[in-house]
């Protein structure tokens, strides 16, 4: 990257104003405009199936099935009452958390260890390490289900949340290539200063770089909340038995279990319990979910 | 750099071996090195247990007959392999999976990268397009997917009753065999914001210089298109080429809650094969040989769009 300079319009002003320039600046908006018109169907396109949803959750089944498109009107709360009362969304709300939580711990300890391995030591290999590291990146998931399902079966682990819990404390290469990004660009001057004061490694890390590295681990702990709060493959291929269930394999369950119609204002009522935590977590951090995925394809 | 894969020739300190740059060191480095150990051995232990670990006994499963509940194993040679292309399932779903990726990858491709190229000239309102493009993605895929099975629901869905207001028909979708992969590649585009962001973050990496030159010699934002956008681009759109073909290989879920591989295996994939042949059929070892035809698939992939990337790559001319 040369330059990181933002090219949206409103910063052209800052090109020459010639006589010709200014004309066609001043009839910008008008060539702009089938753009923002595309721009806001396509958000209207992106929009409309969530507001359904929640439409839909609002619904007596009644209402539903007198076509697309029906207003809740009058709302009734019908849906999130069935739910929350007969179907054990608390015990699997809790489930739930209780993953996330232990997997925010384990990916907190292993990838700062990581990252601060390879970001701030030198040794033998380490480029090469790092390389493979992220080379698994690549590594399509499905190749590994049937071994490491079998492993976890031969330790005792299935209907328990370890399968799910324990990799997260050996660290991912994803975040530990983030976190690194950002301890690299820590001053030298700083960890220099530190040892000279006498302050050991692990305290260096705990002391200095992390305080210094909030928005990275923001990014981390966002993403690793997200995915294991959305983890579908995990519960479907470890937890059988029903009081283990976590949200997203609840839901699967309660939307395959044969009931004739499936009772689709109960369905949306759990998709849009399910998605708010998520969402406070979207509308607070954003700028740390964007950064994320951003530092997937962009540096290295 | 711009790609992590691109980066991975590691530098060699002047040819020399491990051991042989471990003898040359310092008391001090090597006590560094030790530190600098230490603190990536989990990371490291993880990817020997949960990365290579698997991959590695995946593929010595592939010649067993192995079901996880006998104790003992058959060796079987090629059998497994040859046994897969004599299944008419595999071929449906090996046929499925080229299907979806075949429409889903360019159409995903160009779409985010479309809407990127506009959201980055909506100066203010960019941010709102980008929030609106992204929030799909962070509804969980169960739950979209469930959502999606109620949207497209072929008489009481949304989008149905819309293309009635217009006096169309709408068709089955999920349960029409001809509309199902239809309605999941539909699903797949509705969260094309992770690609899009990418896009977006690329885009802003261009200098404006380039294009302020390219205006006073007249050129049309058409032409800027084509001869700035597209070519700096390029390092983007290959990484998420790959990252996004790697992905829809093995795509599953969309089809595993919303139709579970039906109407008459329309939306059987390959990943789904792996799955029922695994853990409804305990045929641990056929799906071991399943999954590394994929892998074959998937890499050969890779490295065909790798190996052609040098030629339509660019890198701001001064690296390659």
């Amino acid at each position: 990257m040369t330059s990181k300079v933002k090219n949206t319009f409103y910063q052209a002003e800052s090109l020459p104003q010639g006589r010709w320039y200014m004309f066609r600046h001043s009839l910008r908006w008008v060539s702009d405009l089938p753009g923002h018109t595309l721009l806001i169907l396509t958000s209207i396109l992106m929009l409309v199936p969530l507001l359904y949803i929640i439409s839909v959750s609002f619904q007596t089944m009644e209402q539903i099935l007198q076509g697309g498109g029906n207003l809740p009107i009058p709302p009734t709360l019908e849906a999130y009452r069935y739910v929350l009362e007969k179907m054990n969304f608390s015990l699997y709300f809790r489930n739930t958390l209780v993953v996330v939580t232990l997997n925010l711990v384990g990916a907190f300890i292993s990838n700062t260890l990581g990252a601060y391995g390879f970001a701030r030591f030198r040794f033998p290999g380490r480029e090469q390490i790092f390389a493979l590291l992220l080379a698994s990146l690549m590594l399509p998931f499905v190749v590994r289900l049937v071994p490491t399902y079998i492993m976890f079966y031969k330790l005792g682990w299935i209907n328990s949340f370890l399968p799910l819990i324990v990799p997260s404390f050996f660290g991912s290469a994803f975040y530990v290539f983030l976190l690194r990004q950002f301890f690299t660009q820590l001053p030298n001057e700083l960890f220099d200063a530190a040892r000279i004061d006498g302050c050991d490694e692990v305290s260096i890390l705990v002391r200095i770089v992390l305080p210094l590295s909030k928005p990275a681990l923001a990014t981390m702990f966002i993403f690793v909340a997200q995915n294991s709060w959305n983890d579908f493959m995990g519960p479907l291929l470890y937890l059988q038995r029903p009081q283990l269930r976590t949200l997203a394999l609840a839901l699967y369950a309660f939307r395959s279990a044969p009931q004739g119609i499936p009772t689709w204002n109960n369905l949306m009522a759990i998709v849009v319990l399910m998605t708010i935590p998520i969402l406070i977590l979207f509308a607070l951090f954003q700028r740390y979910f964007i950064q994320g995925i951003t530092m997937s394809g962009i540096k290295g | 750099m711009t790609i992590p894969f691109a980066t991975s020739k590691p530098k060699r300190t002047a040819g020399k071996t491990i051991t042989e740059r471990w003898r040359s060191m310092t008391r001090f480095e090597r006590r560094e090195a030790l530190f600098g150990y230490a603190f990536i051995a989990p990371v490291v232990l993880g990817f020997l247990i949960f990365e290579v670990g698997p991959i590695l006994a995946s593929l010595v499963l592939s010649f067993t007959d192995y079901d996880i509940l006998s104790k003992d194993i058959d060796w079987v040679g090629l059998k497994n392999f040859a046994r897969m292309f004599q299944e008419d399932l595999f071929y449906k779903s090996f046929n499925n999976t080229i299907y979806y990726c075949a429409i889903y990858i360019p159409l995903s491709l160009i779409l985010a990268l479309f809407l990127a190229v506009l959201a980055n000239r909506a100066g203010r309102a960019s941010t709102f397009y980008r929030t609106a493009i992204y929030i799909p993605t962070i509804i969980p895929s169960v739950g979209a997917a469930v959502a999606w099975v109620v949207i497209l629901s072929p008489q009481f869905g949304l989008l149905n009753g819309v293309l009635k207001w217009f006096g169309i028909k709408g068709p089955g979708w999920f349960l029409s065999p001809v509309w199902a992969k239809p309605a999941i590649i539909l699903m797949s585009l509705w969260v094309l914001g992770g690609i899009f962001v990418i896009f977006l973050a690329g885009l802003q990496g261009i200098p404006i210089e380039y294009y302020e030159a390219a205006s006073i010699d007249g050129a049309s934002s058409w032409i800027s298109f084509w001869k700035i956008t597209l070519p700096l681009m390029t390092p983007t759109i290959l990484f998420n080429l790959v990252m996004d073909s790697i992905w829809a290989f093995q795509v599953f879920q969309e089809s595993f809650v919303t139709t579970g591989g039906g109407p008459l295996r329309s939306t059987y994939f390959l990943s789904l094969y792996i799955y029922d042949q695994a853990f409804t059929y305990r045929r641990m070892g056929y799906a071991s040989a399943i999954s590394w035809v994929m892998f074959i698939v998937i890499m050969v992939f890779t490295v065909i769009i790798l190996r052609s990337s040098r030629k339509w790559t660019f890198y701001g001319g001064s690296e390659q």
